[in-house]
């Protein structure tokens, strides 16, 4: 009985590997602090370090005259940002923001609905690929075949004509504020490329919530009298609004820091994005181009703490 | 009879659904299109002829294939550490609870959720601060920093489901931490990185944001589409170049998908 308890119990591992492994073994903390330790340097000090050194650089301020960089802490910079002129460029991106995920989540409510419920087998993996394809396929390219759709020689026009519906169109560009010459370089133009660019980032949370939602609820809803709009309105909505809320993270927080395509299609007036790039590289206003980006990070974090009250991280 | 009634979908919400795949690949088929078009100087539709000459000329153009080549060097390089330090903060969070464990994912997640310019900006002004001046590995450094969440996520997914009494097994049968590691650990984590690879890699390849605030006077493809789309050249070429990006992108996210089909979903969510 004693030979075969001692026996039991294996000699330590020999060699440098296998005491190594033995000491792991015994001492998990070890290990997970040497997992560890890589990636938090990586994350840690190349982009916590870079985020903090932007945060203090929004504290300094630019010398009129000079040009150059006053290193002292002020909020002259941030002061800057309530100037009319740079206010209206963050409240254009902050309506254009909200007009893009409103529309995305219109447009991406029957595509997840009919993927979580009615597709099956093959048209699951249609649907799933249908949307992950356009996703991951290259953004500039995405881009690029709108400014090609969008232009005024373009398809969209020569649909337009070949339906008798110019005047249509002809009454979109002709709406102040929105519309313009032409649609490439309207509001309404970059409204379209947003949403086309960001719809997959709405449609895949809001499909992930609506294919937990058991389909003998909304057969209840039903057979309790309800018709489909009231099992819309009461049901589905709420049960899907986490994944809403989760996937307008991605399209508003995507929208405010873009400054690629309202710089292709659009007008020339600013957003966000292109203001802090603008200050950056030509007017050489690190500052100030620092203040501007915060401010999509603080309404994110603001974004981020509401979305986390809504149950939205559940649904990601 | 409801219940046989709600199995079928109404015709609204099949037209829905369908006009909605519709808008988001014809644009992307349109591209095909006009790879093959005879107009040079405007974006005409329809186009007046159809030549495949186009290809050539993009063949010929060394700025393209320099282009090219620092686009494959970066996202491969990117990928490669990635790899390594996704896999390793993923085994850390799914394996054990420690203090700290939801800091580790929020930052893993962080250079995603926040918009791709702030991440430029961030570096740039970093960069800037520490006198770095920009090169080959300003771009990786850049590029790896996004590239780890996809590989973590793929990754986190996986390890949570292989149980642990597969380790302990390995251990107790007398294996070391390397060939458990080397014959347990690896072959069930396999499909997941290569899976998170090859997203990785697409999410490199493709990226332009962050990139255009750490290359310096480099262009990979992306910049050089931009530029393009800026100031146009020859506008063929770009069609010719897009096209070929589109193909090049759509295969290994197949890849990743058939892959990764039976087990999990690909971590889809953020770019």
């Amino acid at each position: 009985m004693t030979a075969s308890a001692q026996t039991a119990v294996l000699p330590g591992r020999q060699g440098a590997v296998g005491r190594l492994s033995d000491l792991f073994w015994r001492k998990p903390g070890l290990l997970l602090f040497l997992m560890l330790t890589p990636p938090l340097l990586w994350l840690g000090i190349v982009y916590v370090g870079s985020l903090l050194a932007l945060l203090l650089q929004s504290f300094f301020s630019i010398d009129e005259f000079s040009g150059l960089i006053n290193y002292e802490f002020t909020l002259v910079t941030y002061g800057q940002l309530l100037q009319p002129a740079n206010f209206d460029i963050i409240l254009r991106t902050l309506l254009m923001a909200a007009a893009v995920t409103l529309a995305s989540a219109a447009i991406a409510f029957p595509i997840a609905y009919y993927a979580a419920r009615f597709a099956k087998g093959k048209w699951k993996a249609v649907f799933y690929l249908g949307i992950m394809l356009p996703l991951w396929s290259s953004y500039l390219v995405k881009v690029y075949a709108w400014k090609l759709i969008l232009a005024k020689e373009g398809i969209l026009t020569w649909l337009f004509a070949k339906l008798y519906l110019t005047w249509l169109l002809d009454g979109l560009l002709a709406i102040p504020v929105i519309g313009g010459n032409s649609l490439s370089i309207s509001y309404i133009g970059t409204f379209i490329v947003f949403v086309y660019v960001w719809l997959p980032f709405m449609i895949l949370p809001v499909q992930a919530a609506l294919e937990r939602v058991p389909g003998n609820l909304v057969e209840a809803s039903g057979d309790l009298g309800a018709d489909p709009r009231q099992t819309f309105r009461y049901v589905l909505f709420p049960l899907a609004l986490p994944g809403i809320v989760a996937g307008s993270i991605f399209t508003f927080s995507l929208t405010m820091g873009d400054y690629i395509i309202p710089q292709i299609v659009g007008t020339s007036r600013l957003f966000i994005g292109q203001a802090v790039y603008a200050q950056q590289g030509t007017a050489g206003n690190i500052p100030l181009a620092a203040a501007f980006s915060v401010v999509p990070i603080v309404i994110m974090g603001l974004y981020l703490a509401l979305a986390k009250r809504l149950g939205a991280f559940d649904a990601l | 009879m409801r219940s046989s009634h709600s199995q079928s979908s109404g015709f609204g919400l099949k037209l829905a659904a369908g006009l909605g795949l519709a808008f988001l690949h014809l644009p992307i088929l349109l591209i095909f299109v006009y790879a093959f078009t005879a107009e040079e100087k405007s974006f005409q539709w329809p186009p007046p002829g159809f030549t495949a000459k186009w290809f050539a000329v993009a063949w010929n153009r060394p700025d393209i294939w320099e282009a090219l080549t620092l686009s494959v060097k970066v996202a491969s390089i990117a990928t490669a550490i990635a790899l390594v330090l996704g896999t390793l903060a993923a085994a850390a969070v799914a394996r054990t609870r420690f203090f700290g464990r939801e800091v580790v994912s929020l930052l893993v997640i962080l250079p995603i959720a926040l918009p791709g310019i702030v991440t430029g900006i961030a570096l740039r002004s970093a960069f800037s601060m520490g006198d770095i001046p920009f090169s080959f590995w300003t771009i990786i450094l850049g590029h790896t920093t996004f590239c780890v969440v996809v590989v973590y996520n793929n990754a986190v997914a996986r390890f949570r489901r292989i149980s642990g009494s597969l380790i302990e097994a390995s251990m107790d049968l007398g294996a070391d931490g390397l060939q458990t590691f080397r014959h347990v650990i690896l072959p069930n984590i396999a499909t997941a990185l290569l899976a998170g690879g090859m997203l990785a890699f697409a999410l490199s390849f493709d990226e332009v944001i962050v990139t255009t605030f750490t290359a310096g006077q480099q262009s990979t493809l992306p910049i050089w589409m931009l530029e393009e789309l800026i100031r146009p050249r020859q506008r063929p070429v770009t069609n010719v170049v897009a096209m070929v990006v589109v193909i090049v992108t759509f295969l290994p996210i197949l890849a990743a998908y058939y892959m990764t089909r039976d087990a999990d979903q690909i971590a889809g969510s953020g770019k």
